[in-house]
């Protein structure tokens, strides 16, 4: 054994020291050189596997069965280290662990160039990347996870056995699973509450005095807090040096094909500006709207007053299906001096607000409608407020009730409601729209109520039997057995899968 | 009536007056300034005025305490907010280059509003308060004053009523101040049991293990419940509160019990609470009854943003009159938010002549103006109802001068603090 590790370390020379674990916290950029095929494919691989992590997440529970049997199959299918143990031998025709190693290390690089340009690409490249990170190191052995900390340099302090003693009970009742034996048993450690904050949030710990309490098993979300941090921080060096890496022409298209292919149909740009009058509005909440904004519309014609979230949600989405900022000031105003506003107070403190949405105000951000993971994810409506996903955030008897009312069958109700309850609320609202539209399959893959929007509007003008057709041909090409597979890749073959890439994201 | 009838029209001719001689600005100043620990900290703070005619104007700053006097006496703002501590100037924000012109630090904020709490309130809605339910108020403070210090080991925290219907926390500690987006969120979050819209009727939903932390506000929640929700609001009197107090998930064994006595429910209540048989049926569903009546309510985004702009103590709130003033946690029982004094109360209190004044005015009128407009003015809230309300934020102030003294011997040396340190003593005592 010892003299086969000599052997590699010759060899392998310092590289292998670098992937002794197959975990990482790309703490050190690849200093080798790299074939620009491999660049390509190395890429769009690791997209591949973050986009397969972001639905995953969206549509079970992370870390639940599904989700981990799912993601261990894309890890097998695109080659990425998934075996702790290095010294695997090579398996015929196969990537051996080390090349998968190699491969994680330099993808993650090269994606940080391509998403560290705006707020929102760092935004969605850090949240699949910390979700791929939970996974993998959830996977290690208890032993492995301590060398990585040891590895990464995160020492925590540990709680005395005297203090654990003395808090036992609070101990017990602050974390899930936790009895007096092993209290006594497990490591204890005392971190400043702001390095914990995802468990904090939740009221997963202990606190006192500004520490939180972590049992050993919870240190995950320590780390993955501190990983967080220095993404963050990488990924804002990143973007200054990145004029240089842009100016390279072999490079420019590649990475910005690569960002943009994530940020799909943002209805920012809207297509059918002025194509809307108000008086269909009410007609339309009741035919395309989809339920969260249903319930916004109705609120505001009811209450002749939003909340700002709700302001925010039903108004961005007015844009995203045509209104122009004057039917939109038209629209608010009237509705809300119905209420207990009077025009001169509307003009003051509200029309500033619709504006800003406009991007007409302020920074000027053309502020984009809302996805369907954002409205699930952020924001939670509280008291008076009527905003949200009413299959997240609504109780299943109202829910219920108010499906009724709007004429939705009762076995289509008890679909609906059996979705919701496996979270699967963007499934739910698609069977929504499945019953108030009357067709058998909604043809499309919900998470933007622009989308809905559009889709119902579609239906409704006819054309229906062409969607159809363009469904069937759309959904074989996302076949796995039609995907080209990277295997001895040259640069023709990296440009289909390019093409593939973009299909795989249109189906969206 | 402790209170003169507040006019709102009167706002025009109070509030010079206010600001002219009542208003604590050596105290205000002394606590912005936060010791002069950090550079430019008061120079680089955003304060945002509402004008007359509802004119809102935001990014001000000023560079010394004398510059933030004559500007307020200039501008006679009707609201004043506090914001963040900037990289830059806020007032010359638009000459910093776009991205550079970021929110650096700010106190943790709270603000409880009672109109959080119009789906368990029968006595008041919307912006009404009364006694009875100001408890939720005490309620409100004491759980999240004992879980902000003794969780989160947070130590200077300033109580403020609103001068209508809410309360404001402002954590001062300077860990407080530089928390992140992230943090405050996770805090606010930590603090946040009731949840859900309109669309929700079960907004606390309680599972094993229970928290210490709800434990703690548990036992603050129970000792107020019986006298808040069952004498004063009467949420047990018709059978319409009834059936909202029983639509939430009560065992269906005991409903048609409920259902058919909903007259005799107070002695029914008694049982309940004592009865061990309910913890089994639906597991805490009575803790969460209680919960959802009494626990404090507060708006996650107000606590989150580092820029977010909030009422400062001690400003006017226009439809009231009453001023914002701090809360003294010791006589929070007594406290009455209606005896808070308006503006117009303080204004009168001042008119009053006092004989034994003469004599000072001449001894004092040989200093220079400033020191003299200073004297003047803290004799003046003195004499008013303001008074009591200034002690609570001076005993305050004193408290954190102690940690700044702290501070200020870790950033300089040992042997130049003595004598520093000395000299930034001297100059925070006053009269």
């Amino acid at each position: 054994m010892q003299f086969s590790g000599r052997r590699k370390k010759l060899i392998g020379s310092s590289q292998n020291d670098l992937y002794d674990h197959c975990l990482q916290f790309y703490g050190q950029p690849p200093l080798e050189n790299i074939s620009l095929t491999e660049f390509e494919t190395f890429a769009v691989e690791r997209l591949k596997l973050l986009k397969t992590v972001e639905n995953l997440g969206v549509s079970y529970v992370k870390n639940s069965e599904h989700y981990v049997k799912k993601l261990e199959a894309e890890f097998s299918n695109l080659n990425f280290p998934l075996k702790t143990e290095l010294g695997d031998r090579k398996v015929q025709g196969g990537t051996s662990e080390y090349e998968k190693r190699r491969k994680d290390h330099i993808s993650h690089f090269i994606l940080r160039l391509a998403y560290c340009q705006t707020e929102d690409l760092r935004r969605w490249f850090i949240q699949q990347e910390m979700d791929l990170f939970r996974y993998r190191f959830g996977d290690l052995t208890s032993k492995h996870k301590t060398d990585f900390l040891h590895k990464n340099n995160l020492k925590y302090e540990t709680v005395s056995a005297e203090e654990k003693k003395s808090l036992k009970d609070k101990l017990i009742t602050s974390s899930y699973g936790l009895s007096g034996i092993t209290v006594e048993e497990y490591d204890f450690y005392k971190v400043p509450f702001q390095d914990a904050l995802d468990l904090v949030r939740t009221r997963k710990v202990y606190l006192l005095a500004g520490n939180a309490y972590i049992p050993h098993h919870e240190i995950v979300t320590i780390v993955l807090n501190d990983f967080r941090t220095r993404l963050s921080k990488a990924l804002a060096m990143t973007a200054r040096s990145l004029p240089t890496v842009q100016s390279d022409e072999r490079l420019q298209p590649l990475l910005s094909h690569l960002s943009h292919a994530y940020v799909g149909q943002d209805y920012s740009i809207q297509k059918n500006i002025g194509k809307i009058s108000l008086e269909q509005i009410d007609a339309l909440s009741g035919k395309s709207f989809p339920l969260c904004m249903r319930h916004l519309h109705k609120a505001l014609r009811e209450n002749h007053h939003l909340r700002h979230g709700g302001r925010m949600q039903y108004g961005l989405f007015l844009k995203g299906i045509g209104l122009t900022l004057e039917q939109a000031l038209q629209f608010w105003r009237s509705e809300f001096v119905k209420g207990k506003v009077d025009a001169d107070k509307f003009d003051k403190a509200y029309a500033y607000s619709v504006r800003h949405m406009f991007g007409k105000e302020g920074k000027r951000t053309d502020y984009t409608p809302y996805s369907c993971m954002k409205v699930i994810l952020s924001n939670p409506p509280s008291q008076g407020d009527y905003h949200g996903c009413p299959f997240r955030h609504s109780d299943p008897e109202l829910l219920k009730q108010n499906l009724q009312n709007y004429k939705v069958s009762p076995s289509g109700i008890n679909q609906i409601l059996e979705l919701v309850k496996g979270m699967h609320y963007q499934l739910a609202c698609q069977k929504y729209f499945e019953l108030t539209h009357n067709v058998e399959d909604a043809g499309f893959s919900l998470n933007h109520p622009n989308q809905y929007f559009t889709e119902s509007q579609k239906l409704l003008d006819g054309g229906r039997e062409i969607k159809k057709e363009v469904d069937m041909s759309q959904r074989s090409q996302e076949n796995p057995a039609n995907m080209t597979r990277p295997s001895q890749a040259n640069s023709k073959q990296a440009h289909e899968e390019m093409g593939d890439l973009d299909s795989f994201f249109q189906d969206e | 009536m402790p209170t003169s009838d507040y006019d709102p029209a009167c706002l025009p001719d109070l509030l010079p007056l206010y600001y002219r001689r009542l208003f604590p600005f050596s105290q205000y100043y002394r606590w912005l300034s936060y010791g002069g620990v950090s550079k430019n900290y008061f120079q680089n703070r955003e304060f945002s005025f509402t004008l007359k005619d509802d004119i809102y104007v935001r990014y001000q700053s000023f560079t010394t305490q004398n510059e933030l006097e004559k500007e307020m006496q200039k501008m006679v703002p009707y609201k004043v907010d506090i914001g963040a501590v900037y990289s830059h100037r806020p007032s010359q924000h638009n000459a910093v280059k776009s991205g550079t012109f970021q929110a650096l630090e700010k106190e943790l904020v709270f603000d409880i509003d009672m109109t959080d709490y119009d789906d368990v309130r029968r006595c008041c809605s919307a912006a009404d308060i009364c006694s009875k339910c100001w408890t939720l108020m005490i309620i409100a403070i004491r759980i999240l004053d004992r879980a902000l210090r003794e969780d989160f080991g947070f130590h200077h925290l300033l109580w403020v009523y609103s001068g209508r219907r809410g309360v404001h926390c402002w954590v001062c500690d300077d860990a407080a101040r530089k928390l992140s987006v992230a943090a405050r969120s996770a805090v606010a979050e930590y603090l946040s049991l009731v949840k859900g819209g309109e669309e929700t009727l079960r907004k606390v939903v309680l599972s094993d293990p229970i928290h210490p932390f709800i434990n703690h506000s548990l036992s603050v929640v129970e000792r107020y419940f019986q006298q808040y929700a069952i004498v004063e609001q009467d949420i047990l009197c018709s059978k319409e509160s009834v059936d909202k107090v029983l639509s939430l998930p009560i065992p269906v064994k005991f409903h048609n019990s409920l259902c058919q006595f909903w007259y005799h429910i107070k002695k029914y209540w008694k049982y309940l609470s004592c009865s061990h048989n309910i913890k089994k049926g639906g597991q805490y569903f009575d803790k969460e009854i209680m919960l959802q009546y009494c626990y404090p309510r507060l708006d996650v985004n107000v606590s989150k943003g580092v820029n977010h702009l909030l009422k400062s103590p001690f400003s006017v709130h226009p439809k009231t009159g009453r001023i914002s003033v701090p809360i003294d946690l010791k006589e929070l029982n007594t406290f009455d938010p209606f005896e808070v004094p308006t503006i117009s109360l303080i204004c009168e209190e001042l008119e009053r002549p006092r004989a034994d004044e003469a004599e000072e005015d001449d001894v004092k009128d040989k200093e220079n103006e400033q020191e003299a407009g200073e004297r003047r003015r803290i004799r003046d809230y003195k004499r008013t109802s303001l008074a009591k309300y200034v002690k609570v934020f001076d005993r305050f102030l004193e408290a954190m001068a102690r940690s700044w003294k702290g501070e200020m011997l870790k950033k300089s040396g040992e042997l130049e603090t003595s004598f520093s340190v000395f000299l930034t003593f001297m100059s925070f005592t006053y009269t």
